[in-house]
């Protein structure tokens, strides 16, 4: 299953790194990326992949969660249709 | 490829501009429940509901954190009750109030927050059944917490049955005072329609109508945080942009409405029955279709100028919403209810909002008047009248209005009223003092008007 990750917050060493170690470690591929910084807020999306069957979006979401909170910033992974369905027709 | 803006539009507008799905809401038949000893069909009831609906909360939640979009509720609407008291052998108040207690318990064993369909169509007559049912529910509501009851008395093609409104003016103040210690709460859980929908997600109204299926998922969408938000960086621009920036954001809003409701359809192996366009607001700060109004311009929602600012916002969320989803049903359009909202309630504290004004904005909104407290002391003929007046604008003009009002025991105009949760504060607004008795008093039926005669 594909699913986008944003990461919203204060720019600072290490955000991609710790990402997609999380990511790494729960066996997530990660298939595109992209980042922009604005006046010091970091933003980055990843595109990802994932085995719907092994891992869970609420396990997931729970460990980036940890790493948002850890690092102070916002971090979700949703599932892709609900950016390409409400933006495209 | 989605594009950065894209993404982080709707993560924003999750994230701080209260974006979210109001409801799932499962419709249940209940016509295979029908039987004539009352003891056999709240077992029937309750199995029916706990079997069909047992992963409803469960699926709901999964929903959410695959997403990333809160679901707020997730709620069981069911056949009008009164078809079942009706095939009762005795079908008294008392065995109806047995099948609320059922009901009840069924929604507090599945984890869902509210159960509707305790409710009965009479806009025609009564048939015994629905007198015993709308007897039965002051105290139905009384000694329940999750039920929710309501009661269709006028229709475009029946008119109005002016006797179920005096009942229902009755009805309503009982309720009130049977739940005096919580200031009327039982009434923030009764609605009375004029051209109720048979596919309404959202409480307290939602039944499952006649011409429903066996089981059915209807979705109530919202986000009047989101277009206050889209309408502030179109500052001063003309009404076509402020439309079009209307339909634009409700696209959005209802497209996740449509997946979640698909989604939660196939999960729970049910109809996707429909989406509901309707804005529904939160007491939140920055979750009020009040100051959706307030930034088209007005100073106060409830001042000159609110009702055209309403009929644009109405119109434009149908619109974009329309093409958004396969089905479209349920109420949608704009609610207005005031303890719901943090615009309005500050716009009927400081005086700018009166009940007189808010009659115009049903008109030309989605319902009616919705969860407005008045004195403790209003007379059953005067709530029994303002119902008469809402139904009328119903009728009239062909669309769904209904009347969720609550006397609360020993309030006075300038209290304010806490009901907590979604229900929001209450400030207690002025009814006109004069009496509507003589004109309730008469009975019968308001004939049907001339927009009925279609065919």
């Amino acid at each position: 299953m594909k699913a986008v990750v944003t990461v919203i917050g204060k720019d600072q060493k290490g955000i991609i790194a710790k990402t997609s170690g999380v990511l790494y470690e729960n066996d997530v591929n990660i298939l595109d990326i992209s980042q922009t910084t604005m006046q010091d807020m970091f933003t980055m999306i990843m595109l990802v992949e994932y085995d719907g069957e092994k891992t869970t979006v609420k396990s997931l979401n729970e460990k980036l969660d940890a790493l948002g909170k850890e690092m102070g910033l916002s971090i979700h992974l949703q599932r892709e249709e609900i950016f390409s369905l409400m933006h495209r027709i | 490829m989605l594009n950065h803006f894209e993404i982080l539009e709707t993560v924003n507008m999750i994230d701080r501009e209260n974006l979210d799905i109001r409801t799932i809401t499962m419709g249940i038949s209940l016509k295979s429940c029908a039987g004539q000893d009352v003891d056999t069909v709240c077992k029937r009831v309750y199995d029916k509901i706990t079997s069909y609906a047992k992963d409803l909360v469960r699926v709901g939640e999964a929903i959410e954190a695959e997403f990333g979009i809160p679901i707020i509720n997730k709620r069981i609407s069911v056949t009008p009750v009164a078809t079942l008291v009706d095939a009762l052998e005795e079908p008294t108040p008392e065995n109806a109030v047995k099948i609320a207690k059922t009901f009840d318990k069924a929604a507090k064993d599945v984890g869902v927050n509210f159960i509707g369909g305790y409710s009965a169509l009479v806009h025609k007559g009564f048939t015994r059944g629905e007198k015993a049912l709308i007897e039965s529910i002051p105290r139905a509501l009384a000694e329940t917490s999750l039920v929710c009851s309501s009661v269709n008395v006028g229709s475009t093609r029946a008119g109005i049955n002016m006797d179920a409104v005096a009942k229902m003016g009755r009805t309503v103040k009982e309720a009130a005072e049977l739940t005096a210690d919580t200031k009327g709460f039982a009434c923030a859980k009764l609605v009375v329609f004029c051209n109720a929908v048979e596919d309404n997600p959202f409480m307290a109204g939602a039944f499952l109508g006649e011409g429903e299926g066996e089981c059915v998922i209807n979705v109530g969408v919202s986000g009047p945080g989101v277009v206050k938000c889209a309408l502030e960086k179109v500052k001063g621009a003309d009404f076509g942009t402020v439309a079009e920036t209307i339909k634009k954001t409700a696209f959005k809003i209802t497209r996740m409405g449509q997946l979640v409701a698909q989604e939660a359809a196939k999960r729970l192996n049910a109809q996707f029955g429909i989406v509901d366009l309707s804005l529904a607001p939160t007491p939140a700060v920055g979750d009020s279709v009040a100051y959706i109004l307030e930034e088209m311009g007005l100073e106060k929602c409830g001042t000159h100028g609110t009702t055209a600012a309403l009929a644009l916002l109405n119109d434009a969320v149908k619109k974009g919403g329309v093409m958004a989803s396969g089905y479209v049903g349920g109420l949608s359009g704009a609610f207005i209810p005031v303890s719901e909202d943090a615009g309005m309630i500050a716009a009927a504290e400081c005086g700018a909002l009166s009940i007189e004004k808010l009659e115009a904005m049903t008109c030309v909104c989605s319902v009616g008047l919705d969860m407005i407290v008045v004195p403790g002391d209003t007379s059953a003929a005067t709530i029994a009248a303002i119902i008469a007046d809402e139904a009328a604008i119903g009728m009239v003009n062909s669309k769904t209005t209904a009347v969720r009002i609550i006397p609360a025991p020993g309030a006075k105009v300038g209290d304010t009223v806490e009901f907590g949760g979604l229900l929001g504060t209450g400030p207690v607004m002025p009814v006109r003092g004069y009496s509507a008795e003589e004109f309730i008093a008469r009975g019968g039926r308001i004939p049907a008007p001339l927009q009925s005669l279609k065919n």
